[in-house]
């Protein structure tokens, strides 16, 4: 073993000390009006040690391992397979939707009312993730306040019922117009910037958002958030046990059957479905139409594109608003499911999420973005037990992630056109 | 049609360009050469309106086109190549060609989420373009290849079809032969002839390959440290003094 890893190694068991001793080991415990500092106990400064030697044991034997984790793909016995022709694909591709989509709907009949619930979050997440893959995996802008834009979805909502008493459905193009002539706002300053600073104005318009939401008392609750946002009806007809707005019908009265709260979780359930469907399919048409294209040929080269005659301008913005407009989408539907939102559901980690979603999808894939976005919603939920240290099992696993496949879960695939000889 | 008249560029206390001034007719072949860092590459970027020229005017089919944005002069019919191949490397060969065509195609966002007649017309008839010129670059087998993955004569090659399918009337190449062996050399003499000959383009040529030029220039401009030193016929060029001390040197 080089003698520079042996150095790298003891660096980084030292630095695994420094870092986890004090934030391990010290307790601070209130007594009385003083908080006192007390000490590890012995299992607690063993455990640290423990790790300072692990961490000094992988970056020892790091390039072996390494090595060993290259190797584990090749294990995958369908990883070299011929690809299947194009035609057969498509069509089992679309069989298989068919019944993702058809076993979707079927489903929440028959599970609790709490899958169902983090099932329409899944969705949200997933109306989210397939905007913002509009803009930073095609277009290659990376946006850091995409959650700005659902928070004004979810607003508008808000908002517009409580001082109106708009319903959902109207609400719901507001909502996501709305968004998207914020998606437009935000594009024109930053109409000329790429990467990183690009990403710190974006940052910065995604705080601004939620501090105007914070601070603007009068209007929106500030961090009291607003509450009794109704939720969606089916052609005039509520969830709830008794109707709330005039000239309504209740649901279960109108069918005849006893009223279950269940009702309302599977019909919002189904609202983000289909919505999401909407999303999927909206989006994947722009892919392949022009402006797809032309989204991808910025991102790729800039100058080659401008030189060909697309207009830096209308490309970039037309990203923006395409992923504001869903974002505002899922936003209308988050108000909708919570029933009350507060500035604290739209802060920076949200953004920060749904990015990683993309990214870990796949940029630019969106069946990749999907999945991704199921195992990232899910995932924390099922490690409930573990709560404390969630974002720590989150952060390893995006690591692992990047180490063993950087191009995500399922990266884009690209369309392969017949062409016919031309004389 | 196009008519450059002193040109000037000055990048600080640098003046690149220096009161350069060049015309090119309709179907002609017009090469602009010089030692490394005389300005050619300058001149082309102000052309192209990604510079704006500091002085001077350029004048395209009798309308001024200095400092106008880059994007609207390629619309006008004046396309240009780069010194670097620069492709849209992560798409595929077809799909760099169809990106080239959106000022043809209407891009309304309806008629396309909708796929109607017109949208479905308006791409076919892209997609034929594409593959007309993908064949006549010699591309057509490999037009579901990512472009990143061509070989570089074929990226080149790719460079020009794509500026050819936007139907321009002037085509700027910025050394299209750097980087070529003495076969692809040949070839791409060929095409930029027939570019001339059979699609009526008019081509403004930067290049350090002195038989290429030689042999298919109508006319030749020389530059040195950002001043025209002289401009005329492959054989006037070859003879005159000036040009051979500072360039093409003694043989």
């Amino acid at each position: 073993m080089a003698a520079h890893n042996l150095k790298h190694a003891l660096f980084c068991a030292i630095i695994t000390l420094i870092i986890a001793y004090p934030i391990l080991g010290f307790n601070l415990v209130a007594s009385g009006t003083n908080i006192i500092l007390e000490g590890a106990t012995t299992q607690t400064v063993i455990s640290v040690l423990l790790a300072a030697v692990v961490v000094f044991l992988f970056q020892l034997f790091r390039d072996n391992i390494m090595a060993l984790l290259g190797k584990a793909p090749a294990l995958n016995p369908l990883a070299n397979r011929q690809p299947m022709e194009q035609s057969r694909r498509l069509k089992l591709e679309s069989t298989i939707l068919t019944l993702i989509i058809i076993g979707a709907l079927i489903w929440p009949f028959f599970v609790s009312r709490g899958s169902v619930d983090l099932a329409t979050l899944v969705l949200i997440y997933i109306m989210l993730a397939l905007g913002l893959n509009v803009v930073v995996g095609l277009a290659g802008l990376l946006d850091l306040g995409y959650v700005a834009f659902y928070a004004v979805g979810a607003y508008t909502f808000a908002l517009l019922s409580q001082y109106y008493g708009v319903s959902f459905w109207f609400a719901l193009p507001i909502g996501a117009l709305l968004a998207a002539t914020f998606g437009l706002v935000l594009g024109f300053p930053v109409l000329r910037l790429r990467g990183d600073y690009l990403a710190i104005v974006t940052l910065g318009f995604g705080e601004i958002i939620r501090i105007l939401l914070n601070n603007m008392t009068s209007l929106t609750g500030g961090p009291n958030g607003i509450g009794g946002i109704p939720d969606p009806t089916l052609f005039g007809m509520e969830f709830g046990r008794r109707v709330k707005e005039e000239g309504n019908t209740s649901f279960h009265e109108t069918f005849g059957i006893a009223y279950s709260s269940e009702h309302k979780i599977i019909f919002l359930y189904l609202i983000a479905l289909v919505l999401a469907v909407i999303t999927a399919l909206v989006i994947r048409r722009l892919m392949r139409m022009p402006v797809g294209r032309a989204w991808e040929a910025l991102r790729e080269d800039e100058i080659a594109a401008r030189s060909l005659g697309l207009s830096r301008t209308s490309v970039k913005l037309s990203a923006f608003t395409i992923g504001a407009f869903f974002a505002g989408f899922a936003g209308t539907v988050f108000a909708s499911k919570q029933g009350f939102i507060s500035p604290e559901s739209f802060v920076f980690l949200e953004s920060a999420i749904v990015l990683a979603i993309v990214v870990l999808g796949g940029m630019g894939s969106q069946l990749g973005v999907i999945l991704a976005a199921i195992a990232v919603t899910i995932l924390p939920e099922l490690a409930r037990e573990f709560s404390e240290y969630r974002m720590l099992i989150f952060g390893a696993a995006m690591v692992l992630m990047m180490v063993w496949r950087p191009q995500g879960l399922m990266p884009m695939r690209r369309i392969h056109i017949e062409l016919e000889k031309q004389e | 049609m196009l008519e450059v008249q002193n040109l000037s560029m000055r990048f600080g206390g640098l003046l690149a360009v220096d009161q350069v001034s060049l015309d090119v007719q309709e179907h002609e072949i017009v090469s602009i050469i010089g030692p490394n860092g005389a300005g050619k590459t300058t001149v082309f970027n102000c052309m192209s309106g990604f510079y704006k020229p500091t002085g001077g005017k350029i004048l395209f089919e009798g309308n001024e086109v200095q400092g106008k944005p880059d994007f609207r002069i390629s619309r006008l019919g004046m396309v240009r190549t780069f010194q670097h191949v620069r492709l849209f490397n992560r798409m595929t060969v077809v799909e760099n060609l169809l990106v080239a065509q959106h000022r043809h195609l209407n891009t309304n966002l309806i008629s396309g989420l909708l796929k109607t007649p017109g949208y479905r017309e308006r791409e076919r008839k892209s997609l034929d373009r594409a593959s007309y010129w993908l064949d006549r670059v010699g591309l057509l087998d490999l037009a579901n290849r990512d472009a990143g993955n061509l070989a570089y004569g074929q990226q080149r090659r790719l460079e020009i079809a794509r500026c050819m399918v936007t139907e321009p009337k002037l085509l700027m190449l910025d050394e299209p032969a750097a980087g070529l062996n003495p076969a692809e050399t040949r070839d791409l003499n060929l095409l930029i002839v027939s570019l001339k000959e059979d699609y009526n383009v008019s081509v403004v040529l930067i290049e350090h390959d002195m038989s290429l030029v030689m042999d298919i220039s109508d006319r030749i401009n020389v530059i040195n440290q950002g001043r025209p030193l002289a401009s005329g016929t492959p054989d006037e060029i070859r003879h005159n003094d000036d040009v051979i001390k500072a360039y093409l040197g003694e043989a």
